[in-house]
């Protein structure tokens, strides 16, 4: 549903429908995740039926996110790709968060630290995928010291995933006007003005 | 099970002291690998009053028999030959958990009091809590404990725990027709262990020893060897098992490390919020696309 037929299309259903079985897996797995690896977490085995059924559905919902991921990956990887400007961009991106976003170069649809975020998440996904497999006990059996490398990369991996989707989260309930591209789609021409100017040119023709 | 319930010295997944005003003495069982027949006793026994077994397997020519541990057979004899000082030599090794001081299953177990260290130096599991995940396996140093395939639970030699705590020795000391294996305080095992090891030296074992491995702080299940130089040969005893510097990274710092990095993330990224406040957009950008807009509308 668009009521004001000028704001710009960021996202398509289907684009948001995919980011969103990534999101709600990343959520389960993480809470379950968690619970496994710091006793102080392990309440939260509570939302998934108790201990045992965190256990049980845990890699199930890996297997989900791993393959959702895949097709994240596919639709968003070209524009994703590095350039000079978001290097630029990154290097600057101290004096954005504090506030003065003046300097920043002109970004298109994303930014540099999007782009890190992808490629990181990217990397991620593939090393919790295999090392997930490794210690899935309940169908696997792998060598004794795969199984505890696959331990800790699996959990510090998982650490450094979840710190980033703080970052993910936060970042777009600090840029105003932006969860609304996630929900249905659009975002106002000022906000693409303010934030991604040379996708804004690119989509608007200006 | 636990039954000794104010003697536990540390329950797995547990961050606060658990029940411990008791003070029983350190146990163990001494295992003399070079007194033992071979003759399996110790595993009916311990079949026996733990009420297990193993399906019936088929011969493969060797004596092993199961031929390994699992959920229904939690010690099995291990049968080796081998060639030293130019004599062929059967070693025979009861396998089974070693009871560690510091149990690698312990330290890896996610679920509160699934897995029991009680302060006399049993290391229990409690199936009651166990939740499947196999990452006790993933911890153990000798590769001991089995997930059993009937209830995706955890199960391993509970040094009879039950017999312990009223005063009996484990099913399998009290069955040894030759006085192999052998029960007591950890203290008197060692001496017992000194004479026996003193003995074997005067007969030319002069590399005999105790098997009380100090990578793990020892444990409370120890062997007399008659090569405690060579334990790889008694069916790959690990000459110096410590917990995996693997699963040590993993369960030890990892844990308060990421939990700390994870509460600095979040916490940080309030206060930025209430100190940098919101990113709007600007009002002159605003301003902007409404003139353009009105440019448009005045053109039509």
């Amino acid at each position: 549903m668009i009521r004001d037929p000028k704001d710009l299309k960021r996202y398509t259903a289907s684009e948001r429908a995919n980011h969103w079985v990534v999101g709600m897996c990343f959520i389960l797995l993480a809470l379950s995740g968690l619970a496994f690896f710091h006793p102080a977490f392990f309440p939260l085995t509570q939302f998934f039926g108790g201990p045992v059924w965190a256990r049980i559905l845990h890699p199930f919902i890996g297997i989900l996110m791993a393959v959702s991921f895949v097709s994240i990956f596919l639709r968003f990887r070209k524009l994703n790709l590095m350039t000079a400007t978001d290097v630029e961009w990154l290097k600057r991106s101290r004096e954005m968060v504090t506030g003065d976003d003046h300097n920043m170069p002109e970004q298109g649809k994303y930014n540099g630290g999007q782009k890190m975020l992808f490629w990181v998440l990217a990397i991620g996904m593939l090393l919790m995928t295999v090392s997930g497999i490794l210690i899935w006990r309940a169908y696997f059996h792998f060598d004794i010291t795969l199984v505890r490398l696959g331990a800790v990369v699996h959990a510090g991996m998982a650490a450094v995933m979840i710190a980033l989707i703080f970052v993910h989260v936060y970042a777009a309930i600090w840029v105003k006007g932006t969860i609304r591209a996630m929900w249905y789609g659009t975002v106002t021409r000022a906000w693409a003005k303010q934030h991604h100017r040379a996708w804004y040119r690119q989509v608007t023709g200006k | 099970m636990p039954l000794q319930s104010l003697d536990i010295l540390r329950r797995s997944a547990t961050t606060t002291p658990s029940t411990q005003v008791r003070a029983p003495v350190e146990v163990a069982k001494l295992i003399d690998v070079t007194t033992c027949i071979g003759c399996k006793a110790c595993q009916v026994a311990c079949s026996e009053w733990n009420d297990i077994r193993e399906e019936v397997g088929e011969c493969v020519g060797v004596y092993d028999n199961p031929r390994d541990l699992s959920a229904n057979a939690w010690t099995v004899m291990r049968f080796n030959e081998t060639e030293e000082n130019g004599k062929l030599e059967w070693l025979i090794r009861k396998d089974g958990c070693m009871h560690c001081a510091d149990p690698g299953c312990l330290k890896s177990c996610p679920s509160p009091g699934a897995i029991i260290q009680y302060k006399n130096g049993i290391v229990d599991f409690n199936e009651e809590n166990c939740i499947g995940c196999g990452y006790c396996v993933t911890g153990c140093p000798f590769n001991v404990p089995r997930i059993s395939k009937q209830d995706n639970k955890a199960y391993k030699c509970s040094l009879c725990s039950d017999r312990v705590a009223v005063g009996q020795e484990p099913a399998c000391v009290k069955t040894c027709p030759t006085g192999a294996i052998q029960f007591g305080s950890k203290e008197d095992m060692k001496e017992v262990a000194a004479g026996r090891v003193a003995e074997l030296k005067t007969r030319g074992y002069d590399q005999a020893g105790l098997y009380d491995p100090q990578g793990v702080g020892g444990t409370h299940v120890m062997y007399v060897l008659h090569h405690a130089d060579k334990p790889g040969l008694y069916s790959g005893l690990p000459a110096n098992p410590t917990i995996s510097p693997l699963v040590s990274l993993w369960k030890g710092v990892a844990k308060p490390l990421a939990t700390l990095v994870l509460a600095g993330v979040a916490l940080g990224s309030l206060f930025h919020y209430v100190t940098t406040g919101p990113n709007e957009v600007a009002k002159e950008i605003e301003d902007e696309i409404e003139a353009e807009d009105r440019e448009k509308e005045d053109a039509q």
